[in-house]
């Protein structure tokens, strides 16, 4: 196996042991108190912020201003609605500003 | 499995297929462009599944960085799957032990996402839904890293396209799918702000795994006593 190989292995186990290691760690005490089920209501909201956050605070205002008309849009559109308005909006800053 | 679960999975699945396309394609050419083999391409897309990791393995391994030190980078950028797996484990009473053993290795950020908002919807998710969720992204990403890998220098101008900017924008669409649960936007501006902090302080990728701790804990520190989700 070369050294590559044997990296992507390794990581894929290690990847695995992340997607099944929360469950398994939690399935251990039975009953969650309410403090516990707050956490986890805030998962889905806490994570997938922080791959957002990046974008909207250090590319450059186009990135933000997009963002933040594409969340408005968010407010009365479904997903795929203000994926559209959010895409053409960054084609057109982008071509306005020369980006 | 019941087929109408499956599709209605597989109906869900064109929002995430869309968005994340540019990515599996940007991935495979990156890899190429390295110096990666197609096959290592393609190996790192079936094993670890995970983009944004396979990204930050391929660059320090072209650096000649010890092995040891790449295998712990792609672990700590997935690190945030230690959360989703906690959340989600609630949703899948459903499942025989088997069943969960498969769904956790498709466990990425949209596959989250949304099992969660259709579990809120539904009350819970069949395996069937799950894997005609999980099954077309896997293979798309697929079958995108190996067209990245071959065709990828053919995409032009993938900036002025805006082809950069649709993951995030899609993440972004996902988080305000959340937006009805309770204590949302404290969480989501916690989150944000001290993710980007930890970026510039600690750096990437520990930026997701603490700015998501600071939302989590914030939740749990004003959460709880019978607030249902």
């Amino acid at each position: 196996m070369s050294e590559f190989t044997f990296i992507i292995v390794a990581s894929a186990l290690l990847t695995y042991l992340t997607r099944v290691g929360g469950h398994l760690i939690l399935s251990r005490f039975g009953t969650l108190n309410s403090r516990v089920e707050a956490a986890l209501n805030a998962v889905p909201a806490a994570v997938l912020t922080t791959l957002v956050a990046p974008t909207f605070f250090t590319h450059g205002w186009v990135e933000t201003v997009a963002l933040i008309i594409a969340g408005l849009a968010a407010l009365r559109l479904p997903l795929l609605g203000m994926f559209a308005v959010g895409w053409v909006v960054i084609v057109v800053l982008r071509a306005l500003s020369g980006a | 499995m019941s087929s109408s679960q499956f599709l209605a999975g597989a109906r869900r699945s064109v929002p995430i297929l869309i968005s994340t396309a540019p990515f599996g394609l940007l991935y495979g050419a990156i890899a190429v462009d390295q110096g990666l083999s197609v096959w290592q391409a393609s190996l790192m897309s079936l094993t670890i599944y995970a983009g944004a990791s396979q990204l930050v393995g391929i660059d320090l391994f072209t650096k000649h960085t010890a092995a040891w030190l790449v295998i712990f980078s792609i672990f700590i950028v997935n690190l945030r799957h230690v959360l989703y797996s906690a959340a989600i484990g609630r949703r899948m009473e459903r499942f025989s032990g088997a069943q969960k053993a498969i769904a956790f290795f498709f466990l990425i950020d949209p596959q989250f996402a949304e099992t969660e908002r259709h579990a809120e919807r539904e009350g819970g998710v069949t395996f069937a839904w799950y894997m005609g969720l999980a099954l077309p992204v896997y293979t798309l990403w697929n079958i995108e890293t190996v067209v990245g890998a071959i065709f990828g220098k053919l995409i032009p101008h993938p900036e002025s396209l805006g082809i950069d900017f649709l993951l995030p924008l899609y993440f972004l669409g996902l988080v305000m799918g959340f937006q009805m649960r309770p204590l949302w936007l404290p969480v989501v501006a916690v989150s944000g702000v001290v993710s980007v902090i930890a970026l510039k302080t600690v750096g990437s990728p520990w930026h997701v795994s603490i700015g998501a701790l600071a939302g989590v804990a914030l939740a749990a520190a004003f959460g709880g006593k019978g607030k249902a989700a």
